[in-house]
């Protein structure tokens, strides 16, 4: 555990990281990014607090079990959208021109819509809940087995 | 002098391959392929995404992205049994 400075600094900046990330995530079909990218900048803040306080300490409001259920989920998720338009091909975006997500923007430069990209963005809430999830289990793993702590289970 | 010969086939199968490597790859960027063009016209149509790198990612190849998922997929077991130390209860013995 670091000094009150860190802990009172990281407890202020953990809020704009974690909101960068879902940012990134949700914007991923308008703005560079996408959800292996957001989910990296949300487990950035993960290994902030986990330098901040300890490893010790961020066992108790971070599961490893809850982790590895929310990654399974996002893994299931993607694969789910992939095989929903089997009936055409193998991820076929069958979601362009239904009213959920379904709008196509103008060919060219453009500020962009919300609620455009098919399934693209549900792909990258997906993924980005996989990201975040499977690396945080494995930066947080890492950190109690280098401390030596052990999970009560 | 069965490693020798070991050793100058493997010389020669290299050498194969680099010489391949260099005077047949193909010009970086020169000249742009028809799929380039017809995924940067079509992608905003096809897909509605904006960011056409992301539609090319989900959408054009997605399977490839299904490959990376699989691999991180496997990469957190892997570190997940190798490193998690559960502190199993007592079993009636």
């Amino acid at each position: 555990m670091l000094s009150k400075i860190v802990r009172t600094v990281a407890n202020q900046l953990i809020l704009f990281i974690l909101i960068f990330g879902l940012y990134v995530i949700a914007h991923g079909h308008l703005t560079p990014g996408g959800g292996f990218q957001g989910g990296a900048v949300i487990v950035s803040g993960v290994v902030m607090l986990l330098v901040a306080f300890s490893s010790k300490e961020l066992k108790k409001s971070l599961r490893e079990r809850t982790l590895s259920i929310m990654e399974s989920s996002g893994a299931l998720i993607f694969i789910g959208l992939a095989f929903a338009g089997i009936g055409i091909v193998f991820f076929y975006n069958f979601l362009v021109g239904t009213p959920i997500f379904g709008r196509i923007p103008a060919t060219g430069p453009g500020p962009g819509d919300i609620w455009t990209g098919g399934f693209i963005p549900l792909m990258n809430l997906a993924v980005g809940l996989k990201v975040a999830a499977g690396l945080s289990a494995v930066v947080l793993a890492m950190a109690l087995f280098s401390s030596g702590e052990e999970i009560e289970e | 002098m069965r490693q020798v010969t070991g050793l100058i086939v493997l010389l020669v199968v290299i050498a194969f391959l680099v010489s391949g490597m260099l005077l047949f790859i193909h010009p970086f960027g020169y000249p742009p392929s028809d799929m380039d063009d017809y995924i940067i016209e079509n992608a905003q149509e096809e897909t509605g995404s904006n960011n056409v790198v992301t539609s090319v990612v989900f959408d054009y190849r997605g399977f490839d992205t299904l490959g990376e998922a699989t691999i991180l997929f496997a990469a957190v077991t892997g570190v997940l049994l190798l490193l998690r130390t559960v502190k199993r209860r007592e079993e009636s013995s």
